[in-house]
């Protein structure tokens, strides 16, 4: 019998706690950098001042942040419908040979305007496709998606070496990635948009990319809390004898799920190889999917949720190259420590601080408190 | 405060004559959680070999003020006294040292240990177990023996029916040297014969000494086994009574604090067409073993038909596949006139457009998603109908609304459409899966257990609600555990054993006639072999 978790108002749930956690996080890795002999005072100012304090910082923290909202929303989808595709790194890989096809195809017949969206759609397309077999398989054979996912991540990555070696490499050319792409294929920089605010960009490589995964988290929202279908796909993530019920065909909804879920981890893909790189390269997409699972998990499979803590792991990621240039003895890898620990507090521990705020609460009087009854009491 | 000067003088007069200390005295308990006060200033005497019934509406705080006694909770005031000691109980340890044991509602066994593992389980006494082992099975017998609690000892836990885990979780309590002995609601998993056998079984500890509280809110068992009732309401002890001279009438008042209809009244049936036809039909479970065998029947327009039996015996899987909801191996079910596929291509979806709406016997895990809002609830099954969607988009205005509507109509309480449905007690969540079946003014309506873990006040509302589906010439089909309710509100009932029709009997039949026909003793040629 658990102590009875009070409702708290949506500002401490969705607001103090998360800051909380994130706080306590830091706080641990300041001991970690502690450990290293360094001040963490500095470090953390540090950070902060390579992702925020100027145009280029943002622009790159915002650039990180776009890859990691697409794969936050790809978890996210998936977690509706209660399904952990781990396969969001295999997915945006694959994601990025649509974007290439389409690239390498048009990029000296038609403007950027035409060949992001034909792009995008190759993109979604792709990542979709790579999902779609783990997906048939859990929802025909019972196959969980867990293990064929990350199978899949490794037959993605074996085919794109293949591929980059061999019939995208351009003759001559020893490095193995496709060619630049014409002008065509190169998408705007948001340049203006940060110079709005004051700031001057040199070299950041925030692209209009940033704008489309803000409207894909927008998507996400409409499609989740808003269409039949997000009802179909909450309905059989909450409880599949309610789904079974109710009619709803679970096969379909699985697959669908599944394929929304690549379909937002291929349009990952975008942003490095078209926004920035304008080229496909080897493991471009280094590690996002993965984030993409604390970014979810952090965000609370909201879109709203997942924006803010995908900027602040692209803080963590520009923040900490910054840091780590500027303090050799914190390496690459303490950085890793550090977003380690976001992780686990964030996620993994996400009530450890809550029965205490809610009792604090309590006893501060909080007239919307009330105890959640235990069914079947 | 209803009857609370009649506890003060019940305790005086007994006070006078009682040989020991009370096993447990509980005075002026008090337990909050926020603004609820879900235990205001409670005072409780359980004599020692004695059955004490606490009884209560959900949320009426028995739950409360029991996990205080077993140390779940702290009661912010308040003493407690176990066998005339003060004594404070901060952990469910410190109450089982004081030899008070707990059979929770939702039993706490590890399912794939075996019965003598789940015993020793916590209580295993050293580092290395293959001595105590031997210690534990002896113990185990002796407990057996004594109590007449017999067990396979080295069954696994989830190869046994429920009644038998019951069991489990008393020769837990009781190895662990329990004098008093806590059952929070423990015949809500049981089938009726089970809840009988458990009965004899607290009988029989009962004579050996031991103390029992029952807690429940099903006033039959009351009536049936306590020796003292005492009865909660909105986290108050309102009255305390013998149990022989109290009534099931006087307790369902005081519960719920204002009269109550226990047996509805109803006018004469009026059957018109044929709207529901069950031709041979034959039904195989997971494992593929046969749960309902050969089995046709009727359900005309204006006629509620009830389906009595011990649970297990087929119902759920016949109602299933009637639903669309599971596949049947043969046989046709007609809605209407027309087939509906129920070897094949019947789907609930289609079903609830052609006029069969469906209230599960599961609610918690089918006929409810109980993280959604109280308004997503309201249109499951229906999400597709175009009252509630343009094109893919949900009207989430119109949902809304809707569920408004049907709030206000159903009394469902409290009336918000946004609040989570986990949130809403048994009776109120029962009545939103009622309001979303009926508002579709369907032609055949299933019930499916419709009063399981419902308050009081919410049964005599729901079995209202029911036969004004009759009197409107809907075709019910009423499928309960509750001999009571089946009775009272059907005008056939079916008797089904071992996955047969074994008897139709009229509304006039009585509890022992039925008894026997559920027991399949008294076994009729059924109309399909009699043809």
């Amino acid at each position: 019998m658990a102590a009875p978790y009070a409702k708290l108002p949506a500002w401490v749930d969705y607001g103090l706690i998360p800051l909380i956690n994130v706080t306590v996080a830091f706080l641990v890795a300041g001991l970690v950098v502690l450990l290293v002999g360094e001040n963490p005072v500095r470090a953390a100012q540090l950070l902060v001042q390579g992702a925020f304090g100027s145009g280029d910082g943002i622009g790159y923290t915002l650039f990180y942040a776009t890859n990691f909202i697409f794969t936050g929303l790809c978890m996210a989808v998936a977690f509706h419908c209660s399904l952990f595709n781990i396969g969001g790194e295999g997915q945006a890989y694959v994601g990025g040979l649509g974007v290439a096809i389409v690239c390498l195809a048009f990029d000296s017949v038609f403007p950027w305007w035409i060949n992001l969206p034909l792009a995008t759609i190759m993109a979604a397309l792709t990542g979709a496709l790579w999902a779609l077999i783990p997906a048939w398989l859990q929802a025909t054979r019972g196959s969980h998606v867990v293990i064929t996912t990350i199978m899949f991540n490794f037959i993605a990555a074996s085919l794109m070496v293949y591929l980059l070696v061999g019939p995208l490499k351009p003759v001559g050319s020893m490095a193995p990635e496709t060619r630049t792409f014409a002008e065509g294929a190169q998408l705007p920089r948001l340049d203006w948009m940060l110079e709005m605010f004051g700031l001057t960009i040199r070299s950041a490589p925030l692209n209009i990319t940033f704008l489309l995964a803000l409207a894909a988290a927008f998507g996400v929202w409409v499609l989740i809390w808003r269409t039949r279908l997000g009802y179909e796909i909450r309905t059989m993530g909450f409880s599949p004898t309610a789904a079974r019920y109710a009619g709803i065909n679970q096969t379909k909804v699985i697959v669908i799920a599944m394929m929304v879920s690549g379909a937002m981890a291929g349009m990952m893909a975008l942003n490095p190889v078209m926004g920035d790189q304008t080229r496909l390269q080897m493991n471009f997409v280094a590690g996002a999917g993965f984030v993409g699972i604390a970014v979810a998990l952090m965000g609370r499979s909201h879109p709203a949720g997942i924006i803010p803590a995908a900027i602040l792991f692209g803080m963590l990621y520009q923040g900490g190259a910054e840091l780590s240039f500027e303090m050799p003895t914190i390496s690459r890898d303490m950085i890793v420590i550090i977003q380690g620990l976001v992780i686990l507090f964030a996620g993994a521990l996400e009530h450890m601080f809550r029965p205490t705020i809610a009792r604090m609460f309590h006893m501060a009087g909080g007239g919307t408190l009330k105890p959640t009854p235990q069914p079947g009491e | 405060m209803l009857g609370f000067g009649n506890f003060e003088a019940w305790i005086s007069a007994t006070d006078g004559t009682r040989m020991a200390p009370y096993a447990i005295e509980l005075t002026g308990i008090n337990k909050s959680f926020g603004p609820v006060h879900a235990n205001k200033n409670i005072n409780l005497a359980v004599q020692k070999g004695t059955i004490h019934g606490i009884i209560g509406e959900n949320g009426a705080g028995k739950s409360t003020l029991m996990s205080i006694l077993y140390g779940f909770y702290q009661a912010d005031s308040g003493q407690i006294e176990v066998d005339g000691k003060p004594v404070t109980i901060n952990t469910p340890n410190d109450a089982i040292a004081m030899g008070i044991g707990m059979v929770h509602q939702h039993f706490m066994l590890v399912e794939n240990f075996t019965v003598l593992e789940n015993v020793m389980l916590g209580a295993e006494g050293a580092q290395l177990i293959s001595g105590s082992i031997t210690k534990a099975r002896k113990e185990l017998k002796r407990l057996e023996e004594e109590y007449a609690l017999q067990v396979d000892t080295d069954a696994i836990i989830e190869e046994l029916p429920v009644g038998l885990q019951q069991r489990v979780e008393i020769l837990k309590a009781l190895y662990r040297g329990a004098e008093i002995l806590i059952l929070d609601e423990p015949t809500g998993v049981l089938t009726p014969a089970e809840a009988d056998h458990l009965f004899r079984i607290l009988e029989q500890l009962k004579e050996q000494g031991k103390t029992i509280v029952l807690i429940t809110h099903k006033l039959r068992e009351i009536m049936a086994v306590t020796d003292n009732v005492s009865v909660m309401r909105q986290g108050e002890m309102v009255a305390t009574r013998k149990t022989s001279e109290t009534s099931v009438e006087e307790l369902a008042e005081l519960m719920v604090g204002r009269h109550v209809l226990l047996r509805v009244e109803k006018g004469e049936a009026k059957p018109g067409a044929v709207k529901l036809s069950v031709e041979n039909l034959t039904v195989k479970d997971g494992r593929g073993v046969v749960m309902v065998d050969n089995v046709s029947f009727d359900v005309r327009a204006g006629e509620i038909v009830g389906i009595a039996g011990v649970a297990g015996n087929g119902q759920s899987q016949m109602i299933e596949a009637i639903a669309g909801i599971r596949r049947a191996e043969t046989g046709r079910v007609l809605l209407d006139g027309e087939p509906i596929g129920v070897t094949g291509e019947a789907d609930p979806f289609m079903l609830r457009k052609r006029g069969m709406a469906h209230v599960p016997e599961d609610r918690h895990h089918m006929g409810l998603v109980l993280q959604f809002e109280e308004n997503e609830n309201s249109i499951l099954g229906y999400h597709g109908d175009a009252e509630y969607v343009n094109g893919p988009m949900l009207d989430i205005d119109g949902i809304r609304s809707d569920a408004r509507d049907k709030i206000e109509k159903y009394d469902i309480r409290p009336p918000n459409c946004r609040l989570k449905t986990a949130n809403f007690s048994g009776g109120n969540q029962q009545k939103i899966v009622l309001a979303r079946e009926m508002e579709q003014d369907p032609t055949v309506l299933i019930v499916g257990q419709p009063t399981r873990g419902v308050d009081v006040g919410a049964i005599e509302f729901i079995h209202k609600r029911i036969i004004e589906m009759r009197d409107a010439g809907k075709a019910v089909l009423l499928i309960s555990v509750e001999l009571d309710e089946i009775r009272s509100l059907s005008d056939r009932i079916l008797v089904m054993f071992a996955g047969r029709v074994v008897g139709e009997r009229g509304p006039d039949a009585t509890e022992g006639e039925l008894g026997l026909l559920m027991a399949g003793v008294e076994g009729e040629p059924t109309r399909e072999a009699a043809e």
